[in-house]
């Protein structure tokens, strides 16, 4: 049933560090290498060695030029579902596809009853959803619903695949519903902000912006290295002599 | 975003279909049509062909084509499939109305309630299509007062130009049916002038900062997720027609407003074949012209997510 359920507790999602993120790929690839043979398998790949490469990815990295009056930098940034709260790409779809699960609010497909009109990609203002042209249905991110409750995995293993793969430790899972969570104690500790929040489709994973510009590292910088003055005896021989 | 033509087809001619299925249903019970075979058979005819091969159309669009008929049930939150119900809801009194007109050559009881009931369902249907549009919150120029009314402007305006031409094809042409036509013509041309004037000057809260989460100075893309093309950009990156988009624009309007009322006042003066001749002519052209201007209401519409891609 595509109308939403009652808002609940529990709220799994994401939390992404701009600050921190190095723009690596890892948590595109890792993404890529469990989703496709996982709930939503496969993702397909469109003449993969030609010259026209296409296929369904859950999670793209752009990189972004921020420039303030403070200075410049280079922002990486994450884009994938936000398994939003009042989410349109559910109550869109015309046949029950598209659900939101009352009980952890993730935002899922069931691909046996997708029929690819592909209202819901023009209902997300985040691009989060991608159309298999080889199969004929939309398919998402799934926060990795086949990974997170996994007993066959270590517990320490149970979270989503990007989040696994993330070197610079930028992804965090956790329940955006607990305020006492880890993730809702970073994203309240770092000012965490929602995409897009004019839009009212009220986010679940939220974005920690880069941290302010600081001059800690301009005071820690080692002396500048000067020019070695020509120096007479022995060593200035040394040095001439090495100089050569 | 991307015009996909079979639902570029699907909208224009389901739009013209309900419009000419709506006058019908009212028109003929209040007795200004005759119940005669032929007027209902091409009159009823066309409206249900163009509705029919607008929704058989719009199944082209879809991946999984053979599932269409699970669309049929989430009305309770989707405008598509609302949209889905009420056009097949549709088809039941505008068939039992057009077996009334054209086989039994009634238009009164039955008959009269049937066709009341299809031009309900008929209105009924093309809001719907227009809310399937107007509520994606994503696209601007959709998400915006103009683009109901305008669906419905459109659909009357087609339908009475239609009905105009194949009541005039029967030699059964009045004064009030072409200066209604030519009336609503100008209505839909006034109605799509005001919306492209508004969408020009569109001031959109969703911008690039917003859209990262990166508040103040100036965010611009460095470098995509990827080299080539893929489905984001190809289905909401739709570009070719924006850089036409003034010349198409004046196509359209020739073609779907200023020929069409020049054709209809050329009727008026003209004697019955040569009227009959204009006034398809003018269908013809204002159809081809909807197309146009459909084909713009997709292609001008801008997604958020193209600001992701610096677009």
């Amino acid at each position: 049933m595509t109308c939403l359920p009652s808002p609940g507790g529990k709220k799994l999602g994401l939390v992404i560090d701009l600050d921190t993120c190095v723009g690596c790929q890892a948590c595109v690839t890792a993404c890529k290498e469990w989703n496709t043979g996982g709930h939503m398998a496969p993702l397909t790949d469109i003449d993969p060695y030609g010259g026209h490469v296409d296929g369904v990815w859950f999670n793209r990295v752009h990189s972004y030029e921020h420039i303030t009056e403070m200075g410049g930098r280079t922002v990486n940034f994450p884009r994938s579902c936000l398994h939003c709260e009042t989410p349109a790409c559910v109550t869109v779809c015309p046949t029950g596809a598209s659900y939101k699960r009352a009980s952890d609010g993730i935002v899922l497909i069931d691909e046996d009853k997708c029929i690819g009109c592909k209202l819901c990609s023009w209902a997300c203002p985040y691009g989060a959803r991608e159309f298999d042209t080889d199969v004929g249905v939309m398919k998402k991110c799934t926060l990795c619903v086949d990974r997170i409750y996994n007993d066959n995995l270590a517990e320490g293993d149970r979270v989503p695949a990007c989040v696994a793969a993330c070197p610079t430790s930028a992804r965090h899972f956790g329940d955006l519903g607990d305020p006492q969570s880890p993730v809702s104690q970073l994203v309240a500790e770092r000012g965490g902000v929602d995409l897009m929040p004019e839009l009212g489709y009220h986010p679940t994973n939220k974005y920690l912006p880069p941290r302010a510009h600081t001059q800690r590292a301009a005071s820690v910088a080692a002396p500048a290295l000067e020019p070695v003055r020509a120096e007479g005896g022995f060593l200035g021989w040394v040095d001439r002599m090495l100089s050569n | 975003m991307h015009p996909a033509f079979s639902v570029v087809f699907f909208t224009t001619a389901t739009g013209a279909g309900y419009g000419l299925l709506a006058l019908l249903g009212v028109l003929g019970p209040l007795g200004f049509i005759a119940p005669d075979f032929w007027t209902g058979f091409v009159g009823m005819g066309l409206a249900l062909g163009l509705i029919a091969a607008g929704l058989l159309s719009s199944t082209g669009h879809l991946g999984r084509p053979e599932r269409a008929w699970r669309a049929f049930s989430q009305w309770r939150s989707s405008w598509l499939s609302r949209e889905g119900v009420a056009s097949v809801a549709t088809f039941i009194p505008s068939g039992l109305f057009g077996v009334g007109w054209i086989f039994l050559g009634r238009l009164d009881g039955w008959v009269a309630a049937a066709g009341v009931l299809a031009n309900f369902g008929a209105i009924a249907t093309v809001c719907m299509t227009g809310m399937i549009y107007a509520s994606l919150k994503p696209i601007a120029q959709w998400h915006s007062p103009y683009t109901l009314p305008g669906y419905l402007i459109f659909s009357a305006m087609s339908g009475c130009v239609l009905l105009n031409a194949v009541l005039q094809g029967f030699a059964l042409g009045s004064e009030i049916l072409p200066a209604f036509s030519v009336l609503l013509t100008l209505l839909g041309w006034g109605w799509k002038l005001a919306t492209w004037r508004h969408n020009d000057q569109l001031e959109i809260q969703t911008n690039a900062n917003t859209a990262t989460g990166l508040s103040g100075g100036t965010v611009r893309s460095l470098e995509w997720p990827h080299t080539e093309e893929n489905y984001l950009l190809k289905e909401m990156g739709f570009r070719i027609a924006r850089k036409h988009a003034s010349k198409l624009r004046r196509i359209a309007q020739a073609l779907a407003f200023g020929l069409p009322i020049l054709l209809l006042l050329a009727a008026f003066a003209l004697p019955w074949p040569f009227a009959a001749a204009l006034s398809v002519l003018a269908a013809i052209a204002q159809f081809g012209g909807m197309l146009v201007e459909r084909w713009l209401f997709f292609a001008e519409a801008k997604h958020t997510v193209m600001l992701y891609y610096g677009r």
